[in-house]
């Protein structure tokens, strides 16, 4: 960019007189926070007019929903590895946080969310714009707290952001009454906070369960291991690899996971879960010791929990003691953060190789390949299929762009099918299933890994949940690739009225705007295709257009995602057709 | 702790050992709400550490039930520790109040024989009405209800439980290693972990 930068005011001497909104703003920079995401509104204006002199070192977004905002926090979050921070004001803006916050929560997501509030006088008087933040949060927040004097807000904040990164990060919130803003008070520095006492983010590592475990793997005659984020939220990505690549164990990931070990890999066997690859589903009841590390047996994962793993002594590695036993009894608990674990794991560990167990994944894959993969990748019908889309995005990308998915049938499609090369480069909403989050998440993404290419996939339903997010993307100028793949339907809800509801299609048929039209509207180029001759040259178009640029590609209506372990199915039940 | 876990529902007591901090008892109490369990019984109070507050639960519940539920509750920020015992494992007693037409009192001597039976003490007499205190475990006062019910009960209240830990020595000693940033193994223990020595064999 060309703008002049502009120098926000140094740190102030003990005892500077500061208004609240500029004590919580130096903080901000304290913590390395470049990038905001906000909506500006009466009872958080104090916060607006203190970050009017922070400009060189605090870059705000103005986003077109308080959704879009934080969701928008939330992509930033998980291409960085930093905490997100988002601001909105009373009342109704903070409302239109709780899906993203929930969203952050359940997908351990490390935010720090500022709400305005009525002034400290007003509350509980039901004043203009007023609602109980606190309460409305409290159980999607990891921790969130009210401030009514401005003295509290360096402590606070130093905090909310020790809360927000450590242990199992998630979102926290701080709302702040106006006077709190406005009060001035001499302020006393900014310290980050490292420990609070009722607080342990890590639990100590057992050495003695390392060793158990380890005795474990080295016996196994069939070791399976699955991971998810938390090897990415623990940085762990090559003491993971490491540990792979000593034991020869076949591996497989969640939806949160993927992309910490590269799809290449050749201990990489691929997707676990309800719409996940055929192998890792059935040899999960068939391995004799199953490891699984940072992450949580979702029901999507494990299906019927009672026939999951059951001749399977389990090891599970996770930082939230919590988890442990939570859905699948554990034999051996590994606690503690994989970043340290694994490398003592992979100390005690006997250098193996099992090459015919992970030649079974491949015969496996062989099959799905020939019952499944093949006609969706490259299809002998006419119209499209959203694989053929993923398949000829990955040639052209090899691998290394930032995939972004919203939720349905696409999203399932993309995270088989996307070829990732990096470590966060696969992100979706996991845990909560948040329709409307891509457009948004992939614009924050963005912003956290301005040198990646960044491509959100996104639904037809999806896409008109949050697309005034185009907005942000006209007024900040950012460059993000936005692919909807249209199906003229809510197609995975069609999906299961196909196959569980006789067909009968109770309001799954949605119309589309004319999404270029829409993006013209909003300064970004865009191209709609239905024909598969002009599928490599849109992509092409998309990919190398310099700034955001919209492609739609009609794509069969009547597709579904398979393999599938049906609800209430165990995952050795998964259906190939 | 008992050694095996019973598969049936008991009453179990838990400990919660929290800063003191606005907000957290709707935390803590939406734990429970989200599961659809009912707490049967819910007191805070002070503890033996200024500034530090204790929670007494009580739920009808499985212990596998419970152990999740108390590692959900520890896992909040503010809360620093959490125990769950069963009846046997605490000395409990809860409080309750009855009021009664002082005429009846007065008039019928057998209605103080039966408080006098029922450990019940006099809190206020006024010319219209008495008060009485019991102290006990539930049966003891629900006990006193139905002996009080003929003869014009016009108040009842009971209060919730408070329960001491037999085998604890209190938190101090445990509040100033979490004091530290790197607190020792002890105070990280875990009682669920420790019961894995059992299950596991090679
Ligand atoms: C906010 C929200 N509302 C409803 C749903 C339920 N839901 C899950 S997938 C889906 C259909 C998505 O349709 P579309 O965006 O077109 O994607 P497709 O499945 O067709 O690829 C719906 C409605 C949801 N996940 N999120
Ligand atoms: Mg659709």
């Amino acid at each position: 960019m060309l703008t002049q930068e502009k120098q926000a005011p140094a740190l102030p001497e003990t005892d500077t007189m500061l208004s609240g909104s500029q004590a919580l703003l130096h903080g901000f920079v304290v913590e390395g926070v470049d990038t905001i995401f906000g909506y500006p509104g009466g009872a958080i204006m104090p916060i607006y007019d203190a970050l009017y002199d922070f400009e060189g070192d605090l870059k705000h977004i103005l986003v077109r929903h308080e959704q879009g905002g934080i969701h928008a926090g939330q992509g930033y979050a998980r291409s960085s590895g930093k905490v997100g921070v988002v601001f909105a004001t009373s009342g109704p803006g903070a409302t239109n946080l709780v899906t993203g916050l929930a969203d952050a929560l359940i997908d351990s997501t490390p935010l720090v969310c500022i709400t305005g509030q009525v002034f400290a006088h007003l509350l509980g008087t039901d004043a203009f714009q007023e609602a109980d933040v606190i309460g409305i949060t409290t159980p999607v927040t990891k921790w969130n707290y009210q401030v009514t004097d401005a003295t509290e807000i360096p402590e606070v904040l130093a905090k909310a952001f020790h809360i927000a990164r450590s242990g199992r990060p998630g979102p926290v919130l701080i709302d702040i009454t106006k006077n709190a803003q406005l009060q001035k008070f001499a302020f006393k520095g900014y310290t980050p906070c490292d420990h609070i006492r009722s607080y342990r983010p890590k639990p100590i590592v057992r050495k003695e369960y390392i060793r158990q475990a380890a005795e474990l793997i080295n016996k196994a005659k069939k070791p399976f291991v699955l991971w998810g984020q938390g090897v990415m939220l623990g940085s762990a990505e090559q003491e993971f690899r490491a540990f792979l690549e000593k034991t020869g164990i076949p591996a497989a990931w969640t939806i949160m996971g993927a992309g910490a070990l590269p799809t290449d890999h050749p201990q990489n066997v691929g997707m676990l879960g309800m719409h996940g690859n055929y192998g890792p589903n059935v040899m999960t009841n068939e391995c004799d010791v199953l490891i699984a590390i940072g992450m949580r047996f979702d029901d999507r994962v494990t299906g019927r929990l009672d026939k999951y793993a059951k001749q399977a002594q389990v090891i599970h590695l996770d930082i939230d003691p919590a988890e442990i036993d939570k859905n699948v009894k554990t034999t051996v608990p590994v606690w503690g953060d994989c970043k340290e674990t694994l490398p003592l794991l992979t100390q005690m560990v006997e250098t193996k190789q099992h090459t015919e167990w992970l030649a079974k994944f491949r015969e496996f894959e062989q099959k799905e390949i020939d019952a499944v993969i093949r006609e969706e990748l490259f299809p002998t019908s006419d119209e499209m299929t959203m694989g053929e889309v993923i398949q000829q995005l990955n040639e052209l990308t090899k691998g290394d762009a930032i995939i972004v998915t919203d939720v349905g049938q696409h999203q399932m499609v993309a995270c088989r099918y996307a070829k990732l090369n990096q470590t966060r480069s696969n992100i979706t909403s996991g845990g909560l299933g948040t329709m409307g989050f891509a457009l948004p998440a992939a614009i924050g993404a963005k912003f956290g890994a301005p040198d990646r290419t960044v491509v959100a996939v996104i639904g037809d339903g999806g896409v008109q949940m949050t697309i005034q997010e185009l907005g942000t993307i006209m007024q900040s100028g950012i460059d993000v690739k936005i692919l909807i793949l249209n199906n003229q339907f809510l197609g995975m809800v069609r999906q299961w009225q196909e196959l569980f509801h006789e067909r009968r299609y109770s309001f799954v048929d949605i119309t589309s705007p004319d999404y270029v039209t829409v993006a013209k509207g909003y300064g970004i180029p865009g191209r709609s295709i239905n024909q598969r001759e002009n599928l490599v040259e849109a992509l092409q178009k998309m990919l190398t257009n310099p700034g955001s640029f919209l492609l739609e590609v009609m794509v069969t209506k009547e597709n579904n995602v398979f393999p599938m372990v049906p609800q209430g199915c165990s995952v050795s039940e998964i259906r190939l057709k | 702790m008992s050694e095996q876990a019973p598969i049936e529902r008991q009453e179990y007591n838990i400990t919660v050992y929290t800063e003191n901090q606005i907000g957290l008892l709707n935390r803590i109490a939406m734990i429970f709400s989200r599961r659809k369990m009912n707490i049967e019984s819910l007191n805070t109070s002070p503890s033996e550490i200024e500034g530090i507050h204790r929670f007494n639960i009580v739920v009808h519940e499985t212990e596998e039930v419970v152990s999740k539920i108390a590692r959900q509750i520890e896992k909040q920020v503010e809360v620093l520790k959490v125990y769950y015992n069963t009846n046997e494992d605490v000395i409990w007693q809860e409080m309750a109040l009855y009021k009664v037409p002082t005429d009846i009192v007065a008039e019928k001597a057998k209605v103080e024989r039966l408080l006098r039976e029922n450990g019940a003490r006099v809190v206020v007499i006024r010319k219209d009405y008495t008060v009485f205190e019991t102290t006990g475990h539930r049966e003891e006062t629900d006990n006193l209800i139905k002996i009080l019910q003929p003869f014009g009960l016009i108040e009842f209240v009971r209060s919730a439980r408070i329960a001491i830990i037999k085998d604890s020595d209190g938190f101090n000693r445990k509040l100033r290693e979490f004091e530290r940033a790197e607190p020792g193994h002890e105070v990280m223990e875990n009682e669920f972990l420790n019961s894995r020595e059992k299950v596991f064999s090679m």
